[in-house]
């Protein structure tokens, strides 16, 4: 019987020779889920994981354990966004690069690396940013996986998945897997948009960038870190004010380095380079390859089971959907539910429905907010946006906004778009989703 | 897959319709426009809003009447990042002021402004906090050296100093430009 699971559609018989033992796992009942789960062992699953298409963002350290795991696990659609090119402090860890392509972008070396290696694995990548592609693009996905260092990246792509979610299109759900590290601590997560506590719900998991005090950096440095940022932040404000700084200029660098150097030697502090003012500037964080490969290595295995329902993936609602690992100290690690927050900016209060005479005006408009039951509001604030329709508070504000309350509302508003009503005598906001009549 | 959307439809039986292409007031604006909602500015201070529209970039305008710096007018640009309140607004003051915790590119010292920020601080805090600048400069946490030696040695002098940087004069080499308040029926 085994070797009827085993498909020998789609060309030769060895076509899935590469995942043969893996290839068990999916064609034999799992021993934590039945059909009740959507588990049917056999062809299914393993179709599953070939055609799904996964989004990688993000090509730099996890981005390449990400993309060799996933390819290695017999997902053969794969798309890779990443903005960044190669440079030659990567190579230390980014192992699909290689000293020749310093320059070229990570995305499509990642890309031609893993292709190669792993034959009929097609991976698409686009360089540049995430916020260049609209819905449309996102919606092609089945799953999105990322390895990002930026939390204002992952901020937006947790907020895209979270609007995509239409209750007319089961498709437009797109579990999100993120994972991240900084030196030998870790985490990956798994998000059901608009199910699970998102991205934005957990951001007081991410503490603030330390950062050393003004006044230090003017007047007592003592580390070199401190010569760096006295000149990223003061030196190149009091001197280069009309050029914008690009940190991945190395003429501007070089500046930076020389200015911190100077000042270094005045006050006798030793250990300032040129690679760790460019740490300091970019932000760099200590990057550990292996933490990166055991963060990676979740973040894939979840991905490969909600892909197949092979076995319980976490993040499904009301269970735990945050591993966190730590090395520092020793090892740990726990997983744990983060719970969804009721006050979610972006997941936690979906707008309301609202239907207005679009030649009703917005005076009307905050009038009636005033009566509702729920809200009830004397200061409002009302936005769209990009547009601030009313501000009671501050009075510069109240004043240019005024004139908009005799305004019809779609002259102010189109059809359909969403405003944000706060007053200072509730601390949530009132979302409402506005529907001309 | 198929269990988790089956989960969703039961979820949402509670919920209102989400999803839609129109864009959304981002979590920036948000917690901007909530912020906004609860400033309580005395009438030394003043906002403007060069684009009404765009509130997470603006000037506040603070003409203290009491402290070493009575009688002038300020202004500071408020640069909020779509990070906000993860990350501090980024804070500078458009005159050169003879000051020691800003410097003559009118970097601002204030605590809250970079290492104690955290994202339960509000327009309001940072705000006090600069105020509270003006009428108690910190010789201690300096970021004009030459101010805040001056300050720490002789607070008279550098009183003097103040109000000559603040009519337009020259200190230290330095010169100023004029920022005292016209007096009803003085030209400005
Ligand atoms: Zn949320």
């Amino acid at each position: 019987m085994a070797a009827a699971a085993v498909p020998t559609t789609n060309g030769s018989a060895t076509r899935r020779a590469r995942w043969t033992y893996s290839d068990r796992i999916l064609s034999r009942p799992g021993a934590y889920v039945d059909e009740e789960d959507g588990f049917v062992p056999g062809e299914a699953p393993i179709t599953s994981v070939e055609n799904a298409r996964i989004l990688v963002i993000g090509a730099g350290g996890l981005g390449c354990e990400i993309l060799k795991n996933l390819a290695l696990s017999g997902f053969k659609k794969i798309d890779v966004i990443d903005m960044d090119t190669i440079d030659v402090s990567n190579l230390n860890r980014q192992f699909l690069f290689r000293e020749k392509d310093v320059g070229q972008p990570k995305a499509t070396v990642a890309a031609n690396f893993v292709m190669k290696r792993v034959p009929g694995c097609t991976i698409t990548p686009y360089v540049g940013k995430i916020q260049d592609k609209d819905q449309d693009y996102y919606l092609q996905f089945n799953i999105v996986v990322c390895g990002l260092d930026s939390i204002e990246a992952r901020r937006w792509i947790n907020a895209t998945l979270v609007d995509l979610v239409d209750m007319e299109n089961p498709d437009s759900l797109k579990p999100l897997i993120d994972g991240g590290t900084e030196g030998f601590k870790g985490q990956s997560r798994v998000i059901f948009p608009t199910m699970t506590s998102c991205i934005e719900c957990q951001l007081d998991m991410h503490a603030p960038r330390a950062a050393v005090p003004l006044c230090t950096l003017a007047s007592i440095p003592r580390q070199p870190q401190h010569c760096i940022e006295w000149a990223h932040i003061i030196k190149w404000e009091e001197e280069r004010k009309d050029v914008t700084l690009d940190t991945d200029d190395p003429e501007h660098i070089t500046w930076l380095y020389k200015k911190a150097l100077a000042r270094a030697q005045e006050y006798n502090i030793s250990g300032v380079t040129y690679s760790m003012t460019q740490g300091v500037v970019k932000n760099i964080i200590p990057a550990i390859a292996s933490t990166n490969a055991i963060i990676a290595a979740s973040c894939c295995n979840e991905a490969y089971k909600i892909a197949t329902t092979c076995a319980p993936c976490i993040g499904m609602p009301g269970q735990n959907n945050y591993m966190l690992y730590t090395g520092d100290t020793s090892v740990y690690t726990y997983t744990f539910e983060h719970q969804k927050k009721d006050d979610c900016p972006v997941c936690g209060n979906l707008p309301k429905d609202l239907v207005v005479n679009p030649t009703s005006t917005l005076g009307d408009l905050v009038e009636s907010f005033a009566e509702r039951p729920e809200s009830q509001l004397k200061k409002p604030n009302l936005r769209s946006e990009g547009k601030s329709l009313y501000y009671s508070s501050p009075a510069s504000l109240m004043a240019q906004t005024k004139g908009n309350l005799v305004k019809p509302l779609n002259e102010l508003l189109s059809d359909g778009e969403e405003i944000a009503v706060t007053d200072p005598a509730f601390s949530t906001v009132f979302k409402y989703r506005v529907h001309f009549s | 897959m198929l269990k988790i959307w089956s989960m969703k439809k039961e979820q949402q039986k509670s919920e209102v319709a989400a999803g839609s292409n129109k864009k959304k007031v981002t979590s920036a604006q948000l917690r901007v426009q909530k912020d906004l909602n609860e400033l309580s500015l005395p009438d030394t201070i003043s906002t403007h809003f060069p684009n009404p529209d765009d509130i997470l970039n603006f000037v506040l305008t603070l003409t203290p009447d009491e402290g070493f710096y009575k009688g002038g007018v300020f202004t500071f640009t408020f640069a909020i990042s779509v990070n906000f309140p993860h990350e501090p607004p980024k804070v500078t003051c458009n005159e050169k002021i003879y000051h020691p915790n800003i410097d003559l590119n009118g970097n601002v010292c204030l605590n809250i402004l970079r290492q104690d920020w955290m994202p339960v601080l509000d327009l309001n805090a940072v705000i006090v906090g600069i105020q509270f600048l003006f009428l108690e400069p910190n010789a201690g946490d300096w970021l004009n050296k030459e101010a805040a030696d001056d300050m720490k040695g002789d607070r008279e002098r550098f009183y003097r100093n103040v109000r000559s940087a603040m009519a337009g004069g020259t200190v230290k080499g330095e010169t100023f430009k004029r920022v005292l308040k016209a007096k009803p029926g003085e030209k400005a």
